[in-house]
């Protein structure tokens, strides 16, 4: 196996007696990506997951989590990948400092190092007021920005949220994911399991899509959406409603346009790969205008929907 | 070693927190000097002229109407403290989402149980030499006569089977806190095998003893010994049972044998019974001993086993 991937598994399945969980899955990950699972209840997600972390072990098939394998070197994968499980829970009894130091100490560091990330993380999630707070009296969106704290404190290469959002408010929600999003910034590689397709759109560079324990198709939402809609062909969006001739002629010829499309106030290119540059070249050579190209663009839940229309 | 050590630590500082532990070293305490009071006060009567070991009478002596003797007691409450310390040693941090988060962590997670283990241990051996130093302390104050060299290390060798003792309930706990979700099953589990063995299994000793061999006024003197062999054996199966045999025979020198039926046997037939050095005493009680450990560790590694291969599961 190559480590140009951070995550990568090889035909990874688990069965739970007859019951298939997750079915020959082969997920590359790739650095200093967001990349969004999803899929319903019960697809293999959460699975997945914890074969990743080692949490569980495969039934056939392998997982490396940047070249090591989590069921033989549990300690390496853990030292360098963080875990938000999806019901995080904390020592009630203990504070959200006390709770953050037992895991800095568990990551083997030294006592003053600690202190100033657990000062440092708690501000990044905006919890400093409530360091000193035992963490049985936290709301649920309290104690998942805890436990995201809980992931950073450990500085990990790859982070791997369960349901983040889930049973949090909008404005919890928002801030969640405000502080993912940071994280990717700093190099960290993020996974993301959730059903807010919303949410996995505002943040995710990738997706990939689960269905009854496989994966049925993954990359990033646009390339999902063009697989789904336009077999896989480019629309290019030209906001000139009555093109000339000429102009035609010029963008037909440019390598890999399939067809040109006339609607009410525009024209539509569709290609085979993203020819928006040649167009818009085309467009100033022939006409001398600069126009806004557009590549059309996919929401998320239409693509996902249509899925599991197919499926 | 960091995790283990730090689980250790953490655990170690939460039973002392816990105000389980705190109610717990209160009853222990204060039943222990109750029971030594009275056994200062009727010890005369019990010792009659001999004055060997008067020490150790402190721990086995009972009252006249309050048959409860510092051993006893120590015998019921042990139990008590052990699946105390281990209930919910693995469940409780399941249920509460910690267990995911924990082994996450970059620890084995054979760490996670042995650290819990051994801080239960050391609990375990603080509660019982604290309580046992305590008494001590408390009964030489009463009678006045300071126990010999050969008491002291009689006294460390209970100490130790204690501890011993108290591990056996204390692992089983935390294998039924490893195989149960829920922390009221395995703390209802474990007490429920507790009852079984400790009130139970010398009834059904009996039973089966005297429907193999029936013995009367009759019987021959054989016979009642090989009842009484079978019975005893059966009646081993219980741990208590083995403390009971273990603990006896290392506070009353004059323990020739662990059953009290072949002593009696032993003083009707002439033999004086006069008192065993420390190391003959622990041959006699040697099987107990490995008994109890071989449990202890087949209990804990049916635990292990299962805890190392599971699934982390957050809900």
């Amino acid at each position: 196996m190559t480590n140009d991937f951070v995550i990568e598994t090889r035909n990874l399945s688990r069965s739970y007696g007859k019951f298939v969980a997750v079915d020959n899955l082969n997920l590359q990950i790739a650095e200093g990506e967001i990349f969004g699972l999803l899929g319903p209840n019960g697809a293999g997600k959460t699975t997945s997951i914890l074969m990743i972390m080692g949490l569980s072990e495969p039934t056939a098939g392998t997982v490396r989590v940047c070249g090591y394998d989590p069921a033989r070197e549990p300690v390496k994968v853990k030292r360098i990948a963080g875990y938000l499980p999806e019901k995080v829970g904390f020592y009630d009894d203990l504070t959200a400092k006390e709770n953050l130091e037992y895991t800095g100490r568990l990551n083997g560091f030294k006592d003053k190092i600690i202190a100033a990330k657990v000062a440092e993380v708690l501000e990044e999630v905006g919890l400093s007021p409530a360091s000193d707070q035992l963490v049985g009296k936290f709301s649920h969106g309290m104690k998942q920005r805890l436990g995201i704290a809980d992931v950073m404190i450990k500085s990990p290469k790859i982070a791997v949220f369960d349901e983040p959002t889930s049973g949090i408010d909008p404005e919890g929600t928002e801030q969640v994911l405000s502080i993912i999003k940071n994280m990717a910034k700093q190099k960290v590689t993020v996974v993301i399991s959730s059903h807010q397709l919303h949410q996995v759109q505002k943040i995710c560079t990738q997706v990939g899509i689960f269905s009854k324990g496989k994966l049925v198709a993954s990359g990033s939402v646009d390339k999902l959406g063009r697989e789904a809609f336009r077999k896989g062909k480019f629309n290019i969006i030209l906001p000139i409603s009555q093109p000339t001739d000429k102009l035609l002629e010029n963008i037909r010829s440019i390598e890999g346009v399939v067809d040109i499309n006339c609607v009410r106030d525009a024209t539509v290119i569709t290609a085979s790969e993203d020819v928006s540059k040649q167009v818009e070249n085309a467009v100033a050579s022939t006409t001398g205008l600069k126009v806004q190209m557009k590549v059309e663009e996919f929401e998320l839940e239409k693509v996902y929907m249509e899925y599991f229309k197919e499926s | 070693m960091t995790g283990f050590k730090e689980v250790f630590w953490k655990e170690l500082a939460d039973n002392f927190n816990s105000k389980r532990f705190i109610i717990l070293f209160m009853l222990v305490y204060l039943a222990g000097i109750a029971t030594i009071y009275i056994a200062a006060q009727n010890i005369r009567s019990s010792v009659g002229e001999s004055t060997d070991f008067v020490f150790l009478h402190l721990f086995i002596v009972s009252g006249s109407n309050i048959p409860f003797s510092f051993l006893l007691f120590l015998s019921i409450f042990i139990p008590i403290v052990g699946i105390a310390l281990g209930f919910d040693a693995i469940n409780s941090e399941r249920t509460s989402g910690n267990l995911s988060r924990l082994l996450t962590q970059p620890l084995y997670r054979d760490d996670v149980i042995n650290g819990k283990f051994l801080a239960g241990v050391v609990m375990l051996s603080i509660l019982i030499i604290s309580v046992v130093t305590l008494v001590a302390g408390l009964g030489l104050r009463m009678i006045g006569v300071p126990p010999e060299a050969e008491e002291v290390l009689r006294i460390f060798a209970f100490i130790f089977v204690s501890i011993l003792y108290g591990a056996f309930w204390m692992s089983l706990s935390v294998l039924f806190s490893v195989l149960f979700r829920k922390t009221a099953t395995s703390a209802l589990a474990s007490i429920a095998v507790w009852l079984f063995l400790f009130l139970f299994m010398t009834l059904i000793a009996g039973l089966i003893a005297s429907s193999v061999i029936p013995v009367d006024q009759n019987s021959t003197v054989e016979e009642v010994a090989s009842f009484d062999t079978l019975y005893r054996n059966i009646s081993r199966i219980s741990p208590s049972n083995l403390y009971g045999e273990s603990v006896q025979a290392i506070l009353l020198p004059q323990m020739g044998s662990t059953s009290p039926t072949m002593m009696m046997i032993g003083i009707y037939s002439g033999l004086n019974p006069t008192p065993l050095p420390l190391g003959q005493s622990l041959i006699i009680v040697w099987p107990q001993l490995v008994s109890l450990l071989a449990i202890t560790a087949i209990c804990f590694a049916i635990a292990y086993i299962k805890f190392m291969r599971e699934e982390i599961r957050s809900t």
